[in-house]
């Protein structure tokens, strides 16, 4: 797994990239929160936002390509809950306001992301005062997913290499042994870190 | 499971958001005291475990797959209170690297999937025990899912985006269909992780009052989402009556004045009734499975 691919351009030099992660954390809440509250009939506050959203990602150099890919790649999650509003009178409305809202917020969240690394939004969180050991955990969340997702393709694909069953009961009996396997080599990994923070002053 | 943005109006979304945050704050307290210090690194990478565990996918039928939640994997393994806590932040990236689940229902989305599925779980899960840990864990990760689907739906009909009488049916329908594969895939790992290294599940018992204050959030929690549905609940009924044509036969009779008659309307209080009932059968069905897969996964180890 590229680790790029969901904030490929977080580390662009761009004024929208040096402006402080706390104001783009702030400024990217208060555009969702109003746009989920705003009345339907908002549609000039709806169109000021995506011009507004657009012109940021012109400004941070983000390319138009890679935003519409996002969004496509975003988009049937969000289709998926707003279906069950057809079923009910005068749905069409309600799946309407949902897809235009929902869409900004996403594009609003994928402009925060490629704009503000992860770590940077960390260090608004513990100045914020959310509790450490939820902010340590996000960090090591944040520093180890990559390698455990590849960790876990490796695992994976090693297994099925071996394989030849492909019935069903095989596949998901294989697939649980990858898993407790994965959570096992996650603990001993889990101590190797700690000794090496310990040997690195942590308290 | 993941609600976007624009799903939940503002009093949902901030009344969700304040029962999570008591819920996470709760944990993070327990899971300081319980938690020794050279465990702390391991929420983070087990958090990292659930999230690359969620990237697996397993065939379902007809060319579906599904993936893991892992919100009882966690709670078995880790125990109640961090699980809460790997939950979360797993919701938490999930939301801002991933824009999967919106910020403004975040908050929702942590208290089904980081405070309901883990607690509730993890309580069934001590509960059924007796039976067999790896029988009580598959229908322990059943129940999570489908508990965490209720009160999705539950929040979908407070702001409502989709009336009561279509989301409580259609997304634990789906959900009882996907929370199988969870229970089967929560089994098969805590099957595999006990023939490896069974002292990873030996953890001490929490004390009883941990679990008393976590049912009390539960209920708390619980309570809140539920008790506007007195009142929400016709209106959204009513709402597919219209739609299904009921209404006219409704109106000739008198709603609050009599109320047996509408019981015999058909369409009324049935498919609430019926859900209920399949509800309860399939709790029982899913319960018996998950005893036969126990005893598979047994006859197995000794083989």
């Amino acid at each position: 797994m590229h680790h790029d691919f969901l904030d490929r351009y977080s580390r662009l030099d761009t004024p929208l990239h040096r402006a402080a992660a706390g104001v783009k954390l702030v400024g990217a809440l208060a555009i969702v929160g109003l746009t989920v509250a705003a009345p339907l009939a908002a549609v000039a506050y709806f169109v000021a936002v995506l011009i507004g959203l657009l012109a940021a990602a012109r400004w941070a150099r983000i390319p138009w390509r890679y935003l519409g890919w996002r969004l496509l790649w975003l988009e049937p999650f969000v289709l998926g809950v707003a279906f069950l509003t057809l079923f009910q009178p005068g749905g069409h409305r309600v799946f309407a306001g949902i897809m235009i809202k929902s869409t900004l917020c996403l594009l609003t969240m994928v402009l925060l992301a490629n704009t503000t690394p992860f770590a940077e939004l960390l260090r608004v969180l513990r100045q914020l005062r959310v509790p450490a050991l939820l902010v340590t955990t996000l960090a090591l969340l944040y520093r180890y997913l990559f390698v455990l997702v590849d960790e876990a393709e490796r695992m994976h694909r090693a297994r099925v290499c071996r394989t030849f069953d492909r019935r069903r009961a095989a596949v998901w009996r294989n697939l649980g042994t990858v898993i407790g396997q994965l959570f096992v080599r996650s603990t001993e990994r889990a101590e190797r870190i700690y000794a090496a923070m310990l040997a690195r002053g942590w308290k | 499971m993941h609600i976007p943005d624009g799903f939940l109006d503002v009093k949902t979304a901030v009344g969700a958001g304040v029962v999570a945050a008591a819920g996470v704050g709760w944990a993070l307290r327990q899971a300081r005291r319980q938690l020794p210090a050279q465990k702390v690194p391991l929420l983070g990478v087990a958090a990292a475990f659930i999230f690359a565990a969620q990237m697996l996918n397993f065939p379902v039928a007809g060319g579906t797959s599904g993936h893991l939640i892992g919100a009882v994997l966690a709670a078995v393994l880790l125990g109640p209170a961090a699980a809460v806590v790997v939950m979360t932040a797993v919701l938490v990236v999930q939301c801002f690297l991933f824009q999967d689940g919106g910020v403004s229902a975040l908050g929702a989305n942590i208290f089904n999937m980081a405070v309901l599925a883990p607690v509730i779980g993890c309580g069934i899960y001590r509960l059924a025990r007796p039976v067999g840990r790896i029988a009580a864990a598959a229908f322990a990760g059943w129940c999570s899912t489908v508990v965490a689907a209720i009160s999705c739906a539950g929040q979908l009909a407070l702001s409502g985006t989709v009336a009561w009488g279509v989301a409580f049916p259609a997304m634990t329908g789906v959900h009882m269909l996907i929370g199988i594969g969870e229970g089967l895939i929560t089994a098969l790992v805590l099957a595999a992780v006990w023939k490896a290294r069974p002292e990873l599940l030996n953890q001490p018992a929490a004390p009883a009052g941990g679990l008393a204050v976590a049912g009390l959030v539960v209920a708390l929690g619980l309570a809140l989402f539920v008790a506007p549905f007195a009142c929400s609940w016709p209106d959204g009924l009513e709402k597919v009556a219209e739609h299904l044509g009921f209404d006219a036969k409704a109106a000739k009779t008198p709603l609050l004045a009599s109320p047996v008659p509408d019981y015999e309307l058909p369409g009324i209080g049935s498919p609430v009734v019926a859900t209920a009932l399949a509800g309860v059968l399939g709790t029982v069905v899913v319960f018996g499975l998950s005893l036969l897969l126990a005893r598979s996964l047994a006859a197995n180890k000794e083989s």
